[in-house]
């Protein structure tokens, strides 16, 4: 391969390591600092996507309609996709969490993974909301007249870092005061925060709110990346699964540590591809299930080796006092 | 100050607290003591909030407060510490403290983004106070520490540093010198006193050390199988014949 095409490639990692960045930056909002044990990521993950693709692309008309259903297409730019996509992920977030987080954290996981689940097979089963099984496609990009396509990703993994930044930023500082110190309160002990007369409903509600719209804008960034979904993407090992591991390895309750466990954790996952190439013959059948296997025992070696990850927690919460 | 009456509370077969009623005077220290399940605890949790009462009433001056929840509890300044420590164990001893303030402006996350400048004048103020009580307290070393790495007598002392942050009316303390050495009972001891004189906090507190009880407890009320059983002074209770009976035993006879 020659140089460019080592570069073009890079520059695709990092674009798929940026978006996965955000979805664990709303995670960590969630579970590194609130103890909200949510495995329903892929949930989010497909309602945002599918909320900016049908908001920037045109209804149907003619001979398409026949062929494409869905609900509304707004045909609106890329900006309105990702408010779009946060929006109604926190809508989302807010009707699940009214029944869901009265639960324990168990309990909880068990209603998001299933919650997750049903979203997706709701966008596989009903053609009318989103054309079913085959998805949406041609949906824009931003910018994308520019420059010649073949050097897009260029200007979009700059939209994804300037994303990301913005993110980060925003959960660092809303982390970083007496805000986040409620949080890290209730996952330290939820008992004891409601004794300190924190209302434990409403900053849970909050978190898992925040954290589900960013996961929303995670998807629509992932959407017009690929320029075309469809539900068989949003599984949970691809859309909530490798997430957590990147968490745990970039370390949970560190917002830098999400970002970084993001980028390596796709790295390596990227890796272990190539790696699996070099197997025998007889053994290539199987190497989506040795990476698998690879990822389970990295993370395992993780939480026993280092449970705290790459990065892991502050001490001080509040960045506020001196 | 608080009035409850016929207060009953009852767990599938076994009735921890049955028509309970008592009354606690305000400015005092009043001990709370009783045999095991005797529904001290139990009384505590229906005051605060954790459980919702089956029947009967808590008057906390002269309002209501059966079946409100904690936060909503707390918000009439009463505050209450545990049997076992419940510090929030990674986070450092001084921001265990800064939590404490009711409706800290940074608490709403809209402030963080748009009135950064408030917050951080409110955070120095809060932790001028927590400095300050942390001084009270002899805790002011540990400041930096991870909660969950000190003692458990610091922890005791966590607990009441981080009641006189709440700025409570009524502080209930389950069994704060439980697990704690002589040196550091003194000095808990002296703290209640203190607080109770010079700030005006009224104190109920459940305690198997009679020392302890017989020290600083004035009046003394006796539990016993979810009801009320005696109360006065330590000395009239020490003589109390049902008591002797039920709690105390043949060793202050």
């Amino acid at each position: 391969m020659e140089l460019g095409g080592i570069l073009a490639y890079l520059v695709s990692l990092a674009i798929m390591a940026g978006i996965y960045a955000v979805f664990c930056l709303g995670l960590n909002i969630q579970w590194g600092y609130t103890g909200l044990f949510n495995i329903g990521i892929a949930g989010f993950f497909c309602i945002g996507a599918y909320t900016s693709a049908m908001i920037t692309t045109p209804m149907p008309t003619g001979i398409y309609a026949q062929y494409v259903h869905q609900i509304f297409g707004f045909n609106l730019p890329f900006v309105f996709g990702l408010f779009g996509a946060a929006l109604v992920c926190g809508v989302v977030a807010l009707l699940i969490g009214i029944p869901t987080l009265r639960l324990g954290e168990d309990y909880l996981a068990i209603a998001t993974l299933g919650i997750a689940e049903t979203i997706r097979l709701i966008f596989n089963n009903e053609h009318w909301l989103a054309n079913g099984p085959r998805g949406l496609m041609g949906l824009p990009q931003p910018l994308q007249n520019l420059v010649d396509p073949r050097h897009y990703n260029y200007i979009y993994l700059a939209v994804i870092v300037i994303i990301l930044v913005v993110i980060y930023l925003l959960i660092e500082r809303a982390i970083r005061s007496p805000w986040g110190r409620v949080l890290r309160a209730i996952r330290e002990d939820e008992v004891s925060a409601a004794m300190s007369g924190k209302n434990i409903f409403s900053f849970k509600m909050q978190s898992l709110v925040f954290g589900a719209m960013v996961m929303g804008i995670g998807g629509a960034l992932y959407a017009h990346y690929t320029k075309a979904i469809s539900p068989s993407v949003f599984t949970p090992l691809y859309g909530t699964f490798i997430i957590w591991i990147m968490l745990m390895a970039g370390g949970s309750g560190n917002n830098k540590g999400a970002i970084l466990g993001a980028f390596v954790i796709w790295g390596l996952w990227i890796g272990t591809k190539f790696m699996t190439d070099l197997l025998p013959y007889t053994l290539k059948a199987r190497a989506p299930y040795i990476r698998f296997l690879l990822i389970g025992i990295l993370l395992e070696i993780i939480l026993i080796y280092r449970p705290q990850g790459l990065l892991g927690e502050e001490k001080k919460v509040s960045k506020l006092i001196e | 100050m608080l009035e409850v009456t016929n207060l009953s509370k009852s767990f599938g077969g076994i009735q921890a607290v049955r028509e309970c009623s008592l009354e606690i005077k305000q400015g005092a220290i009043t001990g709370l003591i009783g045999p095991n399940g005797a529904g001290k605890t139990t009384l505590f949790n229906l005051i605060t909030g954790h459980y919702k009462p089956d029947a009967g009433n808590i008057i906390f001056q002269g309002q209501e407060i059966g079946g409100l929840l904690p936060y909503q509890v707390f918000e009439k300044k009463i505050y209450r510490t545990f049997q076992i420590t419940r510090e929030f164990a990674q986070m450092s001893v001084l921001e265990n403290l800064m939590l404490m303030p009711e409706d800290q402006a940074g608490e709403r996350i809209w402030n963080t983004w748009f009135k950064s400048s408030k917050i951080k004048q409110q955070e120095k103020q809060i932790k001028e106070m927590a400095l300050e009580v942390l001084r009270f307290v002899e805790l002011i070393d540990l400041k930096d520490e991870y909660a969950g790495s000190l003692s458990g007598g610091q922890k005791k002392l966590l607990e009441l540093a981080r009641s006189m942050m709440a700025d409570p009316i009524l502080v209930l303390l389950d069994e704060p010198g439980a697990g704690v050495n002589p040196t550091l009972m003194k000095k808990l001891i002296a703290n209640i006193q203190t607080l109770c004189a010079d700030k005006g906090i009224t104190f109920l507190l459940i305690e198997h050390d009679m020392n302890l009880v017989m020290n600083l407890c004035d009046p003394v009320i006796v539990m016993s199988e979810g009801r009320k059983l005696a109360e006065g002074t330590a000395e009239t209770i020490k003589q109390d014949e049902r008591v002797l009976e039920a709690y105390l035993g043949g060793q202050y006879r």
